[in-house]
C-alpha cells in the first residue's frame, strides 16, 4: 500500500497535468468544495499520523492548539531542511512529485486557516527548489493557487524559501528565526510556535511527509488511513536507506512489517550486499541510538523488532532506539563503529548553535576525543570521559540537538565498547587503513 | 578592490529581489535576505564585505544584520573561491559509501587540499556535512548540480569535463 510513492515514477508526474491524470488535486477540490476546515482537521486527528519529522508528535494534535486570534493572520510552515545524516526521503519526493506536496500544503493550510504558507528548504537543495516553485506557478496558472481558489473564496500564497547551510534550521523554532532573516538560534519554549511562531504570530511547522500525507487522508478518511499500520504507528512512512544493502534508496513502507523483512526481502533492501554481514544499524537518522545486529532484528526480549515507533523503541535505550526520522542506516562487518561515530560527533560539533555551553563545549570535546581514538591517540579512561561528557550534555539544553548530539556517542560506546578499547590499546593496528575490530563470535564475524 | 558603486545586481535580478521582498507581510523585508544572498554569491561567487553592505542596502537593514546571517550558515563563501567550488559530503553515511576513497582520489587529481584552490583559480575543494542524498552518495555539489553515486572514474570524468 502506497500513499505517497503510488505514481512517484509516473514519467511527467513533476507537471500539473501528468499530476491530475493521477488523482492529483482531487483532495483539494473535496476539502475545499465539500468540507469546513474543522472536518479536515477531524479526519486528521481520526488518522492518528504522527510527525514525521522526526519527534513523532500528533499532527491533528498539533494543529488544534493553533491559536486563533481575531485579526492576527496565522502560518504554515513546512520544514523540508532535511539535513538528519542518513536522512534524505524529503529531498526524493520534492524532487521527484512536488505536487504531492503542494497540494498537502494547501489542504492542510486550508484547515489551519492560513493565507499564506512557505516551504522552507534547505539552500543546497536549490535544485529542488526550482522545481518546487515551477509547480507552484502552473498552480497559480490553473487557479490552485491564489484569490479565491476554485470558486471556494479561501485564499492562498505559497512561497518556497531557501535555507544558508545549517542543520539546526530543522528544528522548528531555529528555522522560524531564519525564516526572518536571522541566524538559526533556536529560541526558548515556551511559547510554542502555536501560539507564538512566525513574526510572533500562530504557526504550524510540520515536516513534508507529514504534510503531504494529509491528501490521502482527506480523500479516504481518516478512519481508513488509521487502518494501515499497527497500533498507535499508524499509517506508511518513507524510509531513507543507505549504506551495505542491496538496494539503497527511499520505500514507503507500511508502518508494522519487521526489520528483518525490511532489510533481506527484496521488495525492500534486498539484504547486505554480497559475502558480506549485518553489523549494525543506525535505524532513526544519526541522532538515534545504534543497535548491534541481533538487538535491531529482535528485542531484548526475542521478539522480532518491527518497524513501528514503539517497537523500535522497546527495551528503552538499553537496548532499544527510535524510529526518528526514518534514517536507515546499514552497515556491515567491514565498518569501524569508532570512525563512524566519529564523523557523527564532528558533525554535531559543527552544527550546534552555540547558544548553550553544555552543547558547544562538550560537542567539542566529543569531537576531540573520538578523533584521538580514532587516530591512535586514545586513553583508556578516554571512553568513560566521552560517557561522561555525553551525560553532562544531555537533558541540559535549550534545543533537543545537545541530546541528539550525545545519543549516538552513547550508544556506540553503550554497544561496542570494545571495539573503543582495541583502538585505545592497539593504536598501531587500528590505525592500518582499513583496519576493524573483529569480535569473537559476534554473527558479523566472517 | 570593488566599492559599492560598482556591485549592483543586473536589471531582472533586481526584479526578483523585489519580488522576493513581496513574499512577506510589510516591514519583514529582512526574511528576503537569504534569498538574496544566495543571488548575490551566484552574481559574484562569494560575498565579500562590500557584496555584504550592497545586499544591506537593498534590504534597508543594517550590514551588521547582514554579517551576522551570513557567518552563521556555511553555504556562504568569505573568501575568494575559485570558478567550480566543490563541495564534497564528508558524514558518516557518504564515507559507508565509498567516500573516502572517492574524494582522495578527487584531492589528488585536483593537487590540492580541502579548503584550496587550485592555481589556475578554477578549482575549490570544501568539505561539507550531510547533502541529504546518502543512499546515493558519495555525493558531492559544485554550485545547484548533484554529483552522486560517484566513484574515481567519475570523478575523473567530472573533472576532466570542467577543466576543458
Ligand atoms: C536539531 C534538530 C533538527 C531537526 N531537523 C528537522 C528536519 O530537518 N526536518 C523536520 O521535519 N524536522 C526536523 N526537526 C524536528 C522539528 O523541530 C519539528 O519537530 C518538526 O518539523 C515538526 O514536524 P512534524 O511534527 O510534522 O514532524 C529537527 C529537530 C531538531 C532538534
Ligand atoms: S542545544 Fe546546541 S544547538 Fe540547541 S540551542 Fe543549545 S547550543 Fe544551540
Ligand atoms: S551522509 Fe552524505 S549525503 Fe547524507
Amino acid at each position: 500500500m502506497k500513499i505517497l510513492t503510488e505514481h512517484i515514477d509516473v514519467p511527467g508526474i513533476e507537471t500539473i497535468d501528468v499530476f491530475r491524470k493521477h488523482g492529483g488535486y482531487s483532495a483539494l477540490e473535496k476539502a475545499l468544495k465539500t468540507m469546513s476546515p474543522d472536518e479536515v482537521t477531524e479526519e486528521v486527528k481520526k488518522s492518528g499520523l504522527r510527525g514525521r519529522g522526526g519527534a513523532g508528535f500528533p499532527v491533528g494534535m498539533k494543529w488544534s492548539f493553533l491559536a486563533k486570534p481575531e485579526g492576527v493572520p496565522r502560518y504554515l510552515v513546512c520544514n523540508a531542511d532535511e539535513s538528519e545524516p542518513g536522512t534524505f526521503k524529503d529531498h526524493y519526493l520534492m524532487m521527484k512529485s512536488p505536487h504531492t506536496l503542494i497540494e498537502g500544503m494547501i489542504v492542510s493550510s486550508f484547515a489551519l486557516g492560513a493565507n499564506t504558507s512557505y516551504i522552507y528548504v534547505r539552500g543546497e537543495l536549490m535544485y529542488v527548489i526550482h522545481i518546487l516553485e515551477k509547480a507552484i506557478q502552473e498552480c497559480y496558472d490553473k487557479g490552485l493557487l491564489g484569490k479565491n481558489i476554485l470558486g471556494s473564496g479561501y485564499d492562498l500564497d505559497l512561497f518556497v524559501q531557501p535555507g544558508g547551510g545549517a542543520y539546526i534550521c530543522g528544528e522548528e523554532t531555529a528555522l522560524l528565526e531564519s525564516l526572518e532573516g536571522k541566524r538559526g538560534n533556536p529560541r526558548n519554549k515556551p511559547p510554542f510556535p502555536a501560539v507564538k511562531g512566525l513574526w510572533q504570530c500562530p504557526t504550524v511547522v510540520n515536516n513534508v511527509e507529514s504534510i503531504a500525507a494529509t491528501s490521502w487522508i482527506v480523500n479516504n478518511g481518516g478512519e481508513e488511513y488509521a487502518k494501515l499500520g499497527v497500533g498507535r504507528s499508524t499509517g506508511t512512512k518513507l524510509i531513507s536507506v543507505s549504506g551495505h544493502v542491496r538496494k539503497p534508496g527511499v520505500y514507503e513502507i507500511p508502518l508494522g512489517i519487521t526489520v528483518e523483512d525490511f532489510i533481506y526481502a527484496d521488495e525492500w533492501c534486498g539484504g547486505i550486499r554480497a559475502g558480506h554481514k549485518l553489523k549494525a544499524v543506525v535505524a532513526g537518522g544519526s541522532s538515534v541510538p545504534i543497535l548491534p545486529a541481533e538487538l535491531i532484528l529482535t528485542t531484548a526480549a526475542g521478539e522480532k523488532r518491527l518497524m513501528t515507533y514503539e517497537s523500535l523503541s522497546d527495551g528503552g535505550f538499553a537496548t532499544g532506539t527510535m524510529l526518528g526520522s526514518g534514517g536507515f542506516v546499514v552497515m556491515d562487518e567491514t565498518t569501524c563503529i569508532v570512525h563512524n561515530t566519529l564523523t557523527f560527533g564532528r558533525f554535531y560539533h559543527h552544527e550546534s548553535c552555540g547558544q548553550c555551553s553544555p552543547c558547544r563545549e562538550g560537542t567539542g570535546w566529543m569531537d576531540k576525543i573520538l578523533y584521538r581514538i580514532e587516530h591512535g591517540q586514545g586513553r583508556q579512561e578516554d571512553i568513560d570521559l566521552l560517557v561522561d561528557v555525553a551525560k553532562k550534555i544531555e537533558g541540559n539544553t535549550i534545543c533537543p540537538l545537545g541530546d541528539a548530539a550525545a545519543w549516538p556517542v552513547a550508544a556506540a560506546i553503550r554497544h561496542f565498547r570494545d571495539e573503543f578499547e582495541w583502538h585505545v590499546k592497539h593504536p598501531e593496528k587500528a590505525t592500518q587503513p582499513g583496519a576493524v575490530f573483529m569480535r569473537e563470535g559476534a554473527s558479523w564475524t566472517l | 578592490m570593488t566599492n559599492t558603486q560598482t556591485i549592483q545586481f543586473p536589471a531582472d535580478t533586481l526584479e526578483l529581489v523585489h519580488k522576493i521582498i513581496n513574499r512577506y507581510p510589510e516591514g519583514k523585508q529582512k526574511s528576503a535576505l537569504l534569498p538574496v544572498l544566495h543571488l548575490a554569491q551566484a552574481e559574484w561567487r562569494w560575498c565579500s564585505p562590500e557584496v555584504m553592505d550592497y545586499v544591506a542596502s537593498l534590504l534597508n537593514i543594517k550590514p551588521i544584520e547582514v554579517y551576522e546571517v551570513a557567518t552563521f550558515y556555511t553555504m556562504f563563501h568569505l573568501e575568494p573561491v575559485g570558478e567550480h567550488v566543490i563541495e564534497y559530503c564528508r558524514t558518516g553515511p557518504c564515507c559507508l559509501m565509498g567516500g573516502v576513497e572517492v574524494y582522495d582520489h578527487l584531492k589528488k587529481k585536483l593537487g590540492i587540499e580541502t579548503g584550496e584552490t587550485t592555481a589556475d583559480g578554477k578549482f575549490t575543494i570544501k568539505e561539507v556535512e550531510c547533502l541529504a542524498a546518502c543512499g546515493w552518495g558519495p555525493v558531492f555539489q559544485i554550485r545547484e548540480k548533484y554529483y552522486m553515486n560517484l566513484t574515481t572514474e567519475k570523478v575523473d570524468e567530472i573533472i576532466d569535463e570542467l577543466s576543458k
